[in-house]
């Protein structure tokens, strides 16, 4: 076998369901072991999925399953490509059941479905609390919601052994979901740093989607990408030494040069020397990144040294609400108006809710760039500016004072305010801890078992 | 000549908790030295001073001619915490990209 073919067809929940059918079309044509890949979990998100799980039982899931996989089942099942996902989320052996009963609706086989499970952690907040890195969260906050660790590549491996199609998992490291299908497909051992090294960079590459290939690059007239409306997802080609190639479909748009790729490489990473993964701890520092033909780009160099002890695991806990209330001033004096506007909502807010913590923002002025919550605005002299409210507590009526206050401005404010928009949505928290080895048990089943 | 970062490099910011890393990639390699001279993290630290960062480091990467930033404590206390519109820093690569730098014209091989 000469190389192994994998195509990263999400970089989060929220991505393109269509990216997926150029990626299989593409992965069709190559002679060799080929897999598709799905990145979903952010933190919060696995945190939500417990939530609606303690409701349905049946759910849990990643709610973009159904999206992201009906259009590229029966391609996958046609080609010969499997399906590799952690959108299981807090429920994988739900998501299973879900994607037998897609592939049915589409008159297709059902696929041989694994289930690894077991990144979920049964520590107590005080427990958790004792192995938080860096932070006092937890030890003030109890409600955990949801605790789960990154777990590793192996069970993704042996899932594939064992012959799996579709391989749903939860929580595991993100760069996983590209080396499982590497150990499985070159036999690679779990102690071969550099070759694990190499699969948790291609992992990395691909865990983002098309941000390897032109996405979230362009900068028009500086940085142009050509086709970004319909961008190419991301393939990588690796040899069994671990070298890789970048690709992406043809006549998709998008590019994939040293820029993209290096700005990739670089993404959510600290020290270069050190980017701790599950299964090693990967050393970018010789990485080489080389264009070798248009839109191919050769990654070599990753370097491994020995896995951690501990575990990286994510934990959620119930923050309360947040809210959010906008109202827009424009025309002449609009900075003043909605200055006065402000003043207005903070000096009521202090007498009827005096301990809510209240950020007001002037978007089209001052609501990012050199600010935490600055609010001052006076040298500001735009003609259109939208104010944005937002507060959190524990006390969800304290939220709604809030939004009630912004909205009475449409009569009681300054002149002109226009364009109320309100909302309330529960807010998580998290906080990271490192869990011994011991707490966390890999384990892997079939959907066929099960029923 | 006096440019600016964004007319000879690229950055992305992504997140972790309350830290913000950005990696700032040189177009030519050429800018590499000029570029480790003067965007120094102590530098970086006064660009992002609004927000108060309690330690800026930056690593060096030569063979890809880029540089990584990692500011701590940047971020409202992160994604999940932050009451402000960009809690993940995603947009805060381009306040290093405004950074002015001075490109001798012997490196500036792109004009």
């Amino acid at each position: 076998m000469s190389k192994v073919f994998i195509g990263g067809a999400a970089g989060f929940a929220g991505d393109r369901s269509d990216a997926g059918v150029p990626l299989v079309r593409a992965l069709a044509q190559c002679d060799g072991p080929r897999f598709l890949m799905y990145e979903t979990l952010a933190e919060r998100t696995l945190a939500l999925c417990q939530v609606d799980r303690r409701q349905d039982p049946g759910k849990g899931y990643s709610a973009a399953l159904e999206r992201l996989l009906t259009p590229v089942l029966r391609l996958c099942h046609e080609a010969g490509v499997r399906i590799v996902g952690n959108f299981g989320a807090a429920n994988p052996s739900a998501a299973a059941k879900k994607i037998a009963t897609i592939a049915r609706g589409l008159g297709l086989p059902i696929p041989r479905i694994a289930i690894v499970e077991g990144d979920e952690l049964a520590l107590s907040s005080a427990e958790l609390a004792l192995r938080e890195i860096g932070g006092t969260l937890l030890s003030r906050e109890q409600s955990v919601i949801s605790a789960n660790a990154y777990i590793g590549a192996q069970p993704i491996a042996e899932a594939l052994d064992r012959g799996a199609d579709i391989v749903v998992t939860g929580r595991v490291a993100d760069s996983a979901l590209a080396l499982g299908p590497l150990v499985h497909a070159f036999k690679w051992n779990l102690r071969d740093l550099d070759r694990l090294a190499a699969g948790t960079l291609a992992g990395h590459l691909l865990e983002c989607g098309s941000q390897v290939t032109g996405g979230y690059f362009a900068d028009p007239g500086v940085k142009d990408v050509p086709g970004l409306a319909e961008v190419g997802y991301p393939i990588a080609e690796i040899e069994e030494v671990g070298d890789l190639v970048v690709t992406k479909p043809a006549d998709t748009g998008g590019r994939v040069d040293r820029l993209t790729v290096i700005e990739q490489l670089l993404y959510e990473i600290h020290d270069p020397a050190s980017y701790f993964a599950p299964d090693v701890v990967l050393d970018l520092n010789n990485v080489e990144v080389r264009e070798v033909d248009v839109d191919r780009v050769r990654v070599t160099g990753a370097r491994g040294k020995a896995a951690p002890e501990t575990l990286k695991a994510t934990v959620c806990i119930d923050a309360g609400m947040l809210g959010e209330a906008e109202i827009s001033y424009a025309g002449i004096n609009a900075m003043k108006r909605a200055a006065l506007a402000a003043d207005i909502v903070r000096e009521r807010l202090s007498r009827r809710a005096p301990k809510l913590e209240l950020r007001i923002d002037a978007i089209g002025a001052l609501s990012i760039l050199g600010t935490t919550g600055n609010t001052d605005w006076s040298s500001w002299e735009t003609e259109d500016v939208r104010l944005r409210f937002s507060a959190q507590s524990h006390d969800s009526d304290l939220v709604e004072l809030m939004l009630n206050e912004v909205e009475a401005l449409y009569c009681a404010g300054p002149a002109g305010g226009a364009g109320v928009r309100r909302r309330k949505l529960p807010r998580l928290a998290s906080a990271s801890c490192l869990v011994e080895r011991h707490h966390v048990k890999p384990r892997v089943s079939f959907l066929e078992d099960a029923s | 000549m006096k440019m600016r970062l964004r007319d000879i490099a690229n950055a992305r910011s992504g997140d972790k908790g309350n830290r913000l890393n950005i990696a700032l990639v040189c177009h030519d390699a050429a800018h590499y030295e000029t570029v480790a001279e003067q965007v120094t993290a102590e530098r970086v630290a006064g660009a992002f001073a609004a927000r108060k960062p309690s330690r800026v480091v930056r690593y060096d990467l030569p063979r890809l001619a880029a540089f990584n930033f990692v500011l701590d404590d940047v971020l409202e206390g992160g994604v999940n915490a932050s009451l402000g519109l960009d809690g993940h820093g995603k947009s805060l690569s381009f306040l290093l990209l405004a950074m002015e730098i001075d490109v001798p014209a012997s490196s500036n091989t792109n004009n």
